[in-house]
């Protein structure tokens, strides 16, 4: 019995020194980032080449599920308002959820499906196979050249992809209130763009910026730290989704909180 | 030394000793894997380092170049302790060495052009891309890949990797080149041609090679001395010949 509990006892000791280290180490893998950023020479070909990839790419994902989004946030929205005879709400409705919380979130943890693990995998393959050390002995900065322009990359795409989420999500809205009904497109926008205010665009889109530089620096610290082997280069990917979809959820939660104190 | 290396194996400079490493020690964890190797090259000298794998090899030589930081000793290069250096003292002294990788380390995302301008655009930033280019083409000629170009490394063969691996090492035309284990996986007819690339490029481009094998055909024909790493120390040193008649067995056994 005692000896259960010590050796359970030392598999939390264990547990916390791991995840205390983990979070020291993501801390100076942030603060070595924000050191080279603004250092020359500038890798602006990657960087514009890591923006297409994140960004361009990312564009038939991010329609299909902003326009899933806003077309089922209708149709399941619409009897319970139909109830209390609100119907007339449904656009302004639709649209502040959307804008305000769905459509960041979820396009957020799509992206870190997609982005965040496909980071993960590529840096931890190139550090398996070596191709990392190769830059560094070529006296070549391989952070600077695969992890700041990664990071600065989903840090500038991930709030462009949410805006046209955003705007994706409202046609979706505008063909589910159609399905049911027949509302013309100019008042469906009209009554959109009334109900939005500041104070609901400023803090979601702020937020995104947040989300994009967790999502980039989640996948480019897995990747880069993966251990030898091929089976590291899984489990990177793996865990950059992880961790970057839990971040998502930690860093709404600290939004919505400063939200409701300041705006 | 055979009359066939003589040929073979250009001669080499012995009083200026381009690496010398003093006393250098490494551990991973309890684990201590050099416990105080002593060695020096020569300017235009190949050596060829031996052991049993796991033995510290491919560590010592990754301590060179600076990828591995060490627990105890000194690392000159060209007569600068690197251990001391910065990272933009480091950088310097980098680009004055080639590392070819155990797996050649191609960049899988750029063609054989791109793996090879990648380095030389960043070193030499007056360069045009026509002379970019010229380059590139003159380093592929020399180790027999014009044609390989435009390849991605997906579509190269082991040996042709390594031979673009080199091409790229030799791009910024260093003075020291480290080989890991050059010949590695390949086939015997596909690593003896490597190991002529080697010698051709020591007289070429007057290099000084530290060579990581287990190979003996490429240590008999690439290395002018070899060492040999036991327990973390170098346990025996000669010319292969020297070493082959060696009184102590487990030396021996290397060359059976």
């Amino acid at each position: 019995m005692n000896a259960t509990l010590t050796s359970k006892k030392e598999s939390i000791t264990i547990y916390l020194k791991d995840t205390f280290n983990d979070i020291g180490k993501v801390t100076l893998f942030a603060t070595r980032f924000f050191r080279e950023v603004l250092k020359p020479p500038y890798e602006m070909k990657e960087f514009l080449k890591q923006c297409y990839i994140i960004g361009y790419k990312s564009l038939p994902l991010v329609t299909i599920t902003g326009f899933i989004m806003g077309l089922v946030l209708t149709l399941q929205s619409r009897p319970t308002l139909a109830k209390f005879g609100a119907e007339s709400w449904l656009p302004s409705m639709v649209a502040l959820s959307l804008i305000r919380e769905i459509a960041p979130v979820i396009t957020a943890l799509i992206c870190a499906g997609k982005v965040s693990s496909g980071i993960g995998a590529e840096l931890g393959s190139m550090k398996v196979t070596e191709q990392i050390d190769a830059m560094e002995v070529s006296a070549i900065n391989p952070f600077k050249y695969l992890v700041v322009t990664r990071i600065l990359a989903t840090t500038l795409m991930i709030p462009l992809l949410v805006i046209y989420a955003d705007a994706i999500g409202v046609i979706g809205g505008y063909i589910g209130i159609n399905i049911h009904g027949d509302v013309n497109l100019y008042r469906y926008l009209s009554q959109v763009l009334e109900s939005i205010t500041f104070s609901d665009i400023f803090p979601a889109t702020m937020k995104t910026f947040f989300f994009g530089f967790f999502i980039g620096m989640i996948g480019c610290f897995k990747g880069y730290n993966a251990a030898n082997g091929t089976e590291s280069v899984g489990k990177a990917a793996n865990s950059a989704v992880v961790t970057a979809s839990l971040s998502i959820f930690i860093i709404d939660m600290i939004a919505v909180q400063l939200t409701d104190l300041f705006l | 030394m055979t009359e066939e290396q003589k040929i073979q194996n250009p001669s080499t400079d012995s009083n200026t000793a381009v690496i010398e490493i003093k006393d250098l020690h490494k551990a991973f964890g309890t684990n201590e894997v050099l416990k105080g190797v002593n060695l020096t090259v020569n300017k235009g000298e190949n050596l060829v380092i031996l052991g049993k794998s796991g033995s510290g090899k491919s560590i010592t030589i990754k301590c060179i170049v600076g990828l591995m930081g060490i627990d105890k000793g000194e690392i000159n290069v060209f007569g600068t302790d690197i251990t001391k250096l910065d990272n933009t003292g480091l950088n310097e002294v980098r680009v004055r060495i080639g590392f070819l990788f155990q797996n050649a380390a191609l960049y899988d995302s750029m063609s054989v052009r791109d793996n090879l301008g990648f380095t030389l655009k960043r070193h030499e930033k007056d360069l045009s891309e026509e002379e970019v280019e010229n380059q590139i083409k003159e380093i592929l000629d020399n180790v027999g890949l014009v044609e390989a170009i435009d390849k991605m490394p997906s579509e190269l063969s082991g040996g042709m990797r390594k031979r673009i691996g080199l091409a790229r090492t030799l791009i910024l035309k260093p003075e020291i080149i480290l080989y890991d284990e050059p010949t590695t996986g390949l086939d015997t007819i596909t690593s003896r041609e490597i190991s002529e690339l080697i010698i051709e490029i020591q007289k070429k481009y007057k290099t000084t090679s530290i060579i990581i094998t287990h190979d003996m055909p490429c240590a008999k024909l690439t290395g002018n001395r070899i060492m040999i790493l036991k327990d973390g120390v170098i346990h025996a040193e000669g010319t292969y010949e020297e070493l082959e008649k060696s009184e102590d067995e487990w030396v021996r056994s290397f060359f059976l």
